[in-house]
């Protein structure tokens, strides 16, 4: 159970073309992200899935069945999302007992469910209070609670952890992957987050104007990024692109590193330049270096290393992990 | 940073807010101590504010005159009757439209709004003709339409705004959860609203209490209401003032008294969504 498939999916608002036709095969039991910059469809795409917005064109299948037109109760998909939409004039155990409510099950059966999820999300103990009396992140846990009873195919997140503070973003993210691996439900996530992607994901849809750029899991897409598109936006600090006739030398339009991918010497290199800004992390030093004829690119050294502004430093690509795109922005293949 | 006010500053604008609520306040205050006057004392020149002989006569003689609690009677089943039926055609109204509003929605609320600006004795011939055939004329049931249907656009707009200051994302989490249509409107869309809900139902209970174009027109006897019951007392033979004064003093009693206890619940619904 939980296996989804979009079909030449659409979405247009007027004159506007949300979502140009998309194909897209989800499976059973995966974590799936969706990840992208504001504005590239990715909450349109999961409201489709949910049936909060009607497709213009194409067809959506929910475990073999033809859901496309089925309201989204009917879907067995259950929703997290960005605000919480916690029902405020009720109780946490009223919130989380809700859908069993309105599915019509017995007392003893909500009962027991409910407490049950309290259990498994640490809530036992605030089920009698109301939404406003809880912190942030125990109102994420209720509404995650309130899909979890349902016992849906697949959970659908919109952007759940963007109103925590960052420690507890980390925390909520840890839960909810570990949620998957005790739940071992489909799970599709929406996040413009991109270490958020490459931390949850086991595979990432990335998504720009409505297309979908690539589809993999974070590694492949780390790896091998099919456009720039793909190659600046996973990734970080962001890969260093660079044109010009230093590109041409490796047979490419651009060429993409990665910071950590750049070996440092003082003394010899490739590249030239002056060190504009050190940052010293402790586990990591990050160096803007800016290099004549380049411009600037971004270093990332494992360890302290005590350089400052104004230093000069050499840098030499790792000629294995140089990425190189073609004129149309698209990876060379080696 | 708060302004710093100068003390005298705060004592003029103090003082002046209460001689304007005591301005407003003062027609209710004289109506109601003309009530305990004899007529000749009523119509007295220098009036006498509050030194003559307090009599209760005008009360039992207005009672026995005309039947007060028929009339009470009558505002109640009118007041409340088309501020519920209101309210039930109002509340899916004024969801749809804060909800999934159209092109079209502003400009069907001001239309709806516009009729209000109309002069109400513009629809009466059609009106009361109507009442007429159908046998409407001097009943409690055409009151109750008439009142709802002229009170339906204040009631949708109020309804309106609350509605749009409750997230969109709950209903739709109710949706996802698996509520009907009704449930999501009976189970989580009304409860949040409660307190726009109430001011709505008191504002509109008021305004159809005070209401007099209407009922005094289409009302003979029967179905007469306190509006009626007031005027009844500027008759022909002349103005009968510490009568006249009594019987406004129970009419409005009732709405004075709701509004007292109430005060707070309508204040919040009038300002709701005003502060985040």
């Amino acid at each position: 159970m939980g296996s989804i498939t979009l079909e030449n999916v659409s979405k247009v608002f007027g004159e506007a073309v949300i979502i140009p036709k998309l194909d897209l095969e989800i499976n059973e039991g995966e974590f799936v992200v969706f990840v992208g910059p504001s504005g590239c469809g990715k909450s349109t795409l999961l409201r489709l899935i949910a049936g909060l917005e009607d497709v213009s064109g194409g067809r959506i299948v929910i475990d073999g069945t033809d859901a496309t037109e089925l309201p989204p109760a009917k879907r067995r998909l259950a929703m997290v999302f960005q605000s919480y939409a916690l029902y405020p004039h009720m109780s946490v155990r009223k919130n989380i007992a809700f859908p069993l409510k309105m599915a019509g099950a017995s007392q003893a059966e909500i009962d027991k469910k409910v407490s049950e999820a309290a259990r498994v999300l640490n809530l036992t103990d605030y089920l009698e209070r109301k939404p406003r009396q809880l912190s942030g992140g125990q109102r994420q846990r209720v509404a995650i609670g309130r899909a979890i009873v349902r016992q849906p195919s697949a959970f659908l997140f919109d952007e759940p952890l963007s109103n925590l503070d960052a420690a507890l973003r980390v925390n909520m993210r840890l839960e909810i992957s570990e949620l998957h691996q005790q739940l071992k439900t489909t799970m599709i996530y929406v996040t413009h987050d991109q270490v958020e992607a490459m931390t949850m994901a086991d595979k990432i849809v990335v998504l720009n104007r409505g297309n979908i750029e690539q589809v993999g899991s974070p590694l492949e897409l780390y790896r091998n990024p099919r456009n720039l598109f793909v190659a600046g936006f996973i990734g970080s600090p962001k890969m260093n692109l660079i044109t010009g006739p230093t590109a041409e030398g490796y047979g490419a339009t651009t060429i993409g590193v990665r910071p950590e991918h750049v070996v440092l010497s003082q003394t010899e290199g490739d590249w030239k330049g002056t060190v504009t800004v050190a940052e010293h992390l402790g586990s990591d030093t990050f160096l803007h270096v800016d290099v004549p004829g380049i411009g600037l690119l971004n270093a990332r050294i494992g360890g302290e290393m005590p350089l400052r502004h104004g230093d000069t430093v050499y840098l030499t690509p790792q000629r294995d992990r140089v990425h190189r795109f073609n004129a149309e922005g698209m990876a060379i293949k080696a | 940073m708060a302004r710093k006010v100068s003390t005298s500053r705060k004592l003029t604008f103090t003082a002046l807010a209460w001689i304007v609520a005591f301005l407003i306040f003062f027609p209710i205050l004289w109506t109601f101590l003309t009530s305990f006057k004899t007529e000749a004392e009523a119509v007295a020149s220098p009036p006498s504010f509050l030194f003559f002989d307090w009599t209760t006569e005008n009360y039992a003689e207005v009672q026995s005159r005309s039947d007060y609690f028929k009339h009470f009677f009558n505002s109640v089943v009118i007041s409340l009757g088309s501020t519920l039926i209101g309210l039930l055609i109002a509340i899916p109204a004024a969801w749809a439209m804060a909800f999934s509003p159209t092109k079209r929605t502003k400009d069907v609320l001001m239309w709806m709004l516009s009729t209000k600006m109309m002069p109400p004795v513009g629809a009466m011939i059609p009106i009361y003709l109507i009442f007429r055939d159908t046998g409407f004329l001097d009943t409690r049931t055409g009151l109750v339409v008439v009142l709802m249907l002229i009170n339906l656009p204040i009631i949708v707009w109020m309804l309106y705004t609350y509605f749009k200051e409750i997230p969109g994302e709950i209903l739709e989490a109710a949706r996802m959860d698996g509520a009907s249509l009704s449930q999501e409107l009976t189970q989580v869309l009304a409860p949040m609203a409660v307190p726009g809900i109430a001011s709505t139902v008191l504002l509109n209970i008021i305004l159809s209490w005070n209401e007099a174009f209407w009922t005094l027109n289409l009302t003979a006897s029967k179905a007469a209401p306190l509006t009626a019951f007031i005027a009844s007392y500027s008759s022909p033979e002349g103005l009968f003032y510490a009568k006249l004064s009594a019987a406004s003093t129970m009419a409005i009693a009732p709405v004075l008294i709701m509004g007292w206890f109430s005060q707070k619940q309508l204040v919040r619904g009038l300002t709701f969504g005003a502060v985040k």
